[in-house]
């Protein structure tokens, strides 16, 4: 504040004293209080208040008080309305007429009571009490937004709903060709190591000609359409939490409803149905590539000739093998969307709520996708297709 | 007259190639009010940043003290910018924190303070903008009138030696900012800190400006340099006349 306190770097040091003199508590204020200073033992407020009680009447002094800043009022603010409401004669009147300003400007406006955000530390049994609570309130969330979303397409269906031409658009192109430099990377691999893992085992007996049946059917009914819901969860889903949730956090949404539209049926709807047009074209896309990595290994470590490769996959793989990874691909999609559009619409107005919503978008899907491989999977063991 | 505290020196703006502002040439004097004022567009949020050392100058100096700013290394620059606070124009607190933690950061950050004694200057910062017991609130939990007194508690932190001002009282109702400009004199007064305002509000020029710039999007300089009061009567500039009597004398 003053010009000293700049020069005057680290070495200053402030000290505060207690005199009692003919039934005066004399506070004295010595050297600097600035921010940067040291200053040793500060008594407590309690123990001022001790000895001023038996005093009942403080006075500062400050003749050899070197410079100050705001440290000082916010020392003394505390202890001022300490001794107030003891009701304890106070003389500020040796006070810098600065920090007088300050400590009156400061107590003016009441410390307003009902704020009630006083953190408290909350109990283990609490604690278990706060989490079952909001774990229902996410179930009726789920259920609030699986419900719009209905609403929304229903109002799609009948031709009713607003959705911008445009914007769909960019959601089909975003969740589809541009993600297949990904998709093709790592169906391909996903391919050689499948073939590799069964290779292992079946050169054993000679069999290697089975590795075609072993990579057509795993990729077809499995592989492909769980890795590309893997890398969409990841690229898709995550970009739909964090675009949803930045529009949030801007008010952006709160405009689109304001003018009257639903930011179900304008943002949800496009985003989720473009998901779930592309991403069975993406398993596809993906279980030919993944065929076409086993190939790569069979025919060039194995000794088995790409013709033999080829028929012995048509033998193998049939059309329902195809449909049921098609009919999983386009769940997943449905449920990465829903999970994705639910968070980010959910997300809260802050920067680390986008985060979070974005890394709940991803855990969500993921676990949500292996849910619903294993009971679809189970279904179609039990219709014995 | 008070000692010099910045001096701004054939200041050339430009983003790129395109020159926003050039030969800006005036002095903000310690302990004053100064004014950053013309119409939208004009520059001024720009000025401010390269006063604040967010950009570099195209051509020209800024002075803080005796010392040239970009002549300065960049060890200095953030020693020099460390001792002035700065209140955006959209308050920029950090959203993921709560009002005290926000104003901790940088207490916490540059000085050896225990935290005891950080929650005691936390609370009286809070205080002083009449706050007080807001210390858990998030910024998206008040309102924006008090997002921007937070913000201001925030510039305030480390006793800044020169506070700067974007657009303080924009989008506030007029007494929440008059009862913020009225804020911003008292804090003057009592720290005895230097304050730069940018503000287009023609009562809060008046009432709190002693000296002032005035910057022109046409001719893309400045028209003008003086108090508010003294430009209204002995300028013979149209555009700061109509300017600062919002264009009421040429109807
Ligand atoms: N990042 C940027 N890149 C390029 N040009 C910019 C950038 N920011 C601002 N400008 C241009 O600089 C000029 C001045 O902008 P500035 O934000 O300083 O105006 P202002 O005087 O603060 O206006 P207002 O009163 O509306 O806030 C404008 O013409 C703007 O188009
Ligand atoms: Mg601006």
């Amino acid at each position: 504040m003053n010009d000293s306190a700049a020069q005057s770097q680290q070495q200053a040091t402030g000290e505060v004293h207690l005199h009692q003199l003919d039934g005066v508590l004399r506070i004295e204020f010595i050297g600097d209080w600035t921010q940067s200073a040291r200053i040793k033992d500060k008594p407590d407020v309690s123990v001022i208040l001790q000895r001023s009680v038996a005093m009942q009447k403080v006075r500062f002094e400050t003749d050899q008080l070197h410079c100050w800043d705001s440290r000082l009022p916010a020392y003394l603010m505390p202890l001022l309305k300490a001794l107030q409401t003891q009701k304890i004669n106070v003389d500020t009147g040796n006070l810098p007429s600065g920090v007088q300003a300050l400590l009156a400007l400061a107590m003016a406006v009441p410390e307003r009571g009902d704020t009630g955000k006083a953190s408290q530390p909350v109990g283990l049994l609490s604690q278990l009490g706060i989490s079952v609570i909001s774990t229902i309130a996410n179930a009726k969330l789920l259920l609030t937004f699986i419900g719009e979303t209905q609403i929304a397409f229903w109002q799609f269906f009948r031709g009713r709903a607003r959705v911008r031409a445009a914007d769909f658009f960019l959601c089909l192109q975003a969740a589809g060709p541009e993600a297949l430099p990904i998709v093709t990377l790592i169906s391909l691999l996903v391919g050689l190591i499948l073939a590799f893992v069964g290779a292992i085992q079946l050169a054993l007996f000679g069999a290697q000609i089975f590795i075609a049946d072993l990579v057509g059917l795993g990729t077809v009914r499995e592989m492909g359409a769980l890795m590309t819901a893997v890398i969409m969860s990841g690229r898709t889903g995550a970009a739909y939490a964090a675009q949803l949730g930045t529009m949030q956090v801007n008010q952006e949404i709160d405009a689109i409803k304001t003018m009257g539209i639903s930011a179900t049926e304008f943002l949800v709807l496009p985003r989720i149905s473009a998901l779930v047009l592309m991403m069975p074209l993406l398993c596809l896309y993906a279980n030919v590539i993944g065929i076409l990595g086993g190939a790569l290994v069979t025919v060039s470590a194995f000794d088995v000739s790409l013709i033999q490769y080829f028929n012995e996959t048509v033998k193998a793989v049939h059309l329902p093998d195809f449909m049921i990874g098609l009919f999983k691909s386009a769940v997943f999609a449905l449920l990465i969307a829903t999970a994705g559009c639910m968070r980010g619409m959910q997300c809260g107005r802050s920067a680390s709520a986008v985060g979070d919503a974005t890394t709940a978008a991803v855990v969500d899907s993921i676990v949500y996708i292996v849910i619903a491989d294993s009971v679809i999977t189970l279904i179609c063991d039990q219709l014995g297709i | 007259m008070n000692p010099v505290h910045m001096r701004v020196e054939n200041l050339t703006m430009a983003y790129g190639d395109h020159v926003i502002q050039r030969d800006l040439n005036f002095a903000i004097n310690q302990g004053d009010v100064f004014i950053i004022m013309g119409g939208s567009g004009c520059g001024k949020s720009t000025l401010l940043r390269h006063l604040i050392g967010l950009q570099q100058p195209a051509a020209g100096e800024i002075y803080f003290q005796q010392h040239g700013f970009w002549q300065a290394s960049e060890q200095d620059r953030l020693a020099m910018t460390r001792r002035m606070g700065v209140l955006y124009q959209s308050g920029a607190l950090f959203s993921s924190l709560t009002l005290a933690e926000n104003i901790a950061l940088p207490i916490a950050e540059f000085t050896a303070l225990q935290e005891k004694e950080i929650a005691e200057l936390v609370s009286f910062k809070l205080a002083l903008v009449g706050l007080a017991g807001f210390e858990n609130y998030y910024p998206s939990e008040i309102s924006g009138g008090m997002q921007k007194r937070a913000g201001l508690a925030r510039a305030m932190a480390l006793d800044p030696e020169i506070l700067l001002f974007d657009e303080p009282s924009a989008g506030l109702d007029p007494i929440s900012a008059r009862l913020l400009d009225d804020l911003i004199i008292q804090l003057s007064e009592a720290l005895r800190t230097t304050i730069v305002v940018v503000t287009h509000e023609l009562a809060s020029i008046f009432a709190i400006g002693a000296n002032s710039v005035f910057l022109d999007a046409e001719s893309k300089t400045m028209l003008a340099t003086g108090a508010p009061s003294h430009l209204l009567h002995k300028s013979d500039n149209p555009k700061i006349i109509q300017f600062l009597t919002r264009g009421e004398q040429t109807r």
